[in-house]
């Protein structure tokens, strides 16, 4: 049975021409997965439309 | 005069310069220690002994001439295998990189380091592309705790913590994006430096996510800490992220008192999820140095899950071309997190370096009425190699994900730190001493208090 997540790692593997063999799917699901709880972590955070991105420390 | 494993940098630099023991002679002593224990201990992936001995030799000469040489003089030291070394194909940890073109010029740190008089004696085991923070490697087998060789280094810098740890050499070269310097220097029980970010130049070191790597040095003492890091210091125009910032040397300072110090130790977020060795090593830090002050750095879990997107994003685009022709190359583990890293979508990434500003934002603050914080380097002491999930407090946690909860949230926004080493026994764990930006200068004087009055000490290793 498909798991969750499943449609959504074939659809962007094609886009990205990134080869996800079915052997490696279980393992990939579940990093996505964490990677997509912290995401969503960061995107409860309400910040002002004006905030900057900070890409590198300046002074 | 004949070295011993204990020596410090600054006292080989001070008997060579003196001409009480020879560059070479310093050198040799580094290289037969590695071939005496480096087959434990597994630190290192290359030994340069031609390009060293040469190296030496020509200090010598100098010496022997009247001519002025650097405050390292003789003094051996390696690096993490990330950086480039003249000569060999920078493999960064991976089996693919292996078949690179050899590089044609050292890093820009191995420059400077060696213009100093150092000796570079070779290059470093580390976790594939510096996504690790166990030391353990698939291609070349783990890197070995000097106190204990069932146990991780830590990583990614693993080799580098182990030969510094292990005694192999006074000085090594590591990378930091998340932790890579400070977890290493945790489980082995050596000092090591995450300068500010943009400090330290990385021309010519194999990145992993540009807008957090960090480069730094190891060491067992803070004058040879120091010492290496004002050597490294200055622009350089090859790394486009390289401060303009003249240089700020430190040595000269380290001995200040601290009693002026506003001190306090990280409350909330880094008191929770820690056994017993770290709350133990940050009180002892804490009460060594008259601090009661406990500051809540606000948001600290939402900026590690920041740090984890940014890394995860950012090292899946750097490696996207080699996930789909050489996939089978990587470690199995290292890819599958990169391949999940570049399905992540990019509106999460764009919030996660907001948040960095909001964050980065709420530590300035901080900093404007306190000098330092203190906060664990590590949850834990080392883990068993192999090892997968600890227990804490009866909750099963896994071992890869948590070792770096403590340092991930800091090097998000590039603070400079120093992590000094608690000899607790059966084995050490490090303490991070953070500093606002630019002032690596404040962490190291604290750094060096601890040494001083024996809190911090970088312990004999223990398992050779």
């Amino acid at each position: 049975m498909a798991e969750p997540l499943d449609d959504y790692i074939d659809a962007v593997s094609k886009a990205l021409a990134l080869p996800v063999e079915e052997a490696w799917r279980p393992a990939v699901r579940a990093n996505l997965e964490v990677s997509l709880r912290l995401g969503r972590l960061v995107d409860e955070f309400a910040l002002p439309d004006e905030t900057e991105p900070a890409p590198i420390f300046t002074v | 005069m004949t070295t011993k494993p204990e020596m410090t940098a600054a006292d080989i630099a001070k008997a060579v310069a003196g001409g009480k023991m020879s560059a070479l002679d310093a050198t040799e002593a580094a290289l037969a220690r590695i071939k005496q224990h480096d087959g434990v201990l597994n630190s290192f992936t290359d030994v340069t002994a031609d390009r060293a001995r040469a190296k030496a030799r020509a200090i010598d000469a100098d010496i022997a001439s009247g001519k002025e040489v650097g405050p390292l003089a003789g003094v051996p030291f390696a690096v993490k295998n990330l950086f480039d070394v003249a000569g060999l194909p920078t493999r960064a940890g991976s089996k693919i990189n292996r078949d690179l073109a050899p590089a044609k010029r050292d890093a820009t740190l191995i420059e400077r380091m060696e213009a100093a008089g150092a000796v570079l004696v070779g290059a470093l085991n580390m976790g594939e592309y510096a996504y690790d923070f166990t030391g353990e490697n698939v291609h070349d087998g783990p890197s070995r705790n000097p106190h204990d060789t069932t146990r991780m280094t830590g990583g990614s810098s693993g080799g580098s913590g182990s030969a510094v740890g292990g005694a192999l050499v006074p000085i090594a070269l590591g990378s930091d994006t998340n932790g890579s310097i400070r977890v290493p220097s945790s489980f082995c029980g050596i000092f090591g430096l995450k300068p500010t970010y943009g400090r330290l130049s990385r021309a010519r070191s194999f990145p992993f996510v540009a807008s957090l790597d960090h480069l730094g040095p190891f060491a067992r003492s803070v004058t040879d800490l120091a010492l290496a890091y004002d050597v490294m210091q200055g622009p350089d125009a090859d790394d486009s992220a390289c401060t303009t910032r003249g240089l700020e040397p430190t040595l000269p300072l380290i001995a200040n008192p601290v009693s002026d110090l506003r001190i306090a130790v990280a409350g909330g977020y880094f008191q929770k999820n820690v056994f017993p060795e770290a709350v133990e090593a940050v009180s002892r830090v804490a009460k060594a140095l008259g601090t009661t002050q406990v500051v809540d750095i606000p948001e600290a879990a939402r900026a590690r899950a920041a740090a984890y997107v940014i890394t995860t994003t950012e090292g899946a685009s750097l490696h996207l071309d080699r996930l789909r022709k050489r996939p089978n190359d990587f470690d199995p583990a290292v890819r599958d997190r990169l391949i999940a890293g570049a399905m992540v979508p990019a509106p999460m990434v764009d919030r996660a370096q907001k948040f960095r500003r909001w964050y980065r934002a709420q530590l300035a603050e901080i900093f404007r009425s306190v000098d330092v914080l203190l906060a664990p380097a590590t949850p834990c002491t080392a883990p068993k190699l192999g090892q997968v999930n600890f227990n804490l407090d009866g909750v099963e946690l896994p071992v890869r994900a948590n070792i770096g909860v403590h340092t991930q949230p800091i090097s998000f926004i590039g603070l400079p730190v120093v992590a000094v080493p608690v000899p607790l026994e059966p084995l050490p764990i490090g303490v991070q001493i953070i500093a606002a930006p630019w002032r690596e200068d404040i962490a190291l004087r604290v750094a060096y208090a601890l040494e001083k009055i024996g809190v911090a000490a970088a312990p004999a290793p223990r398992g050779l």
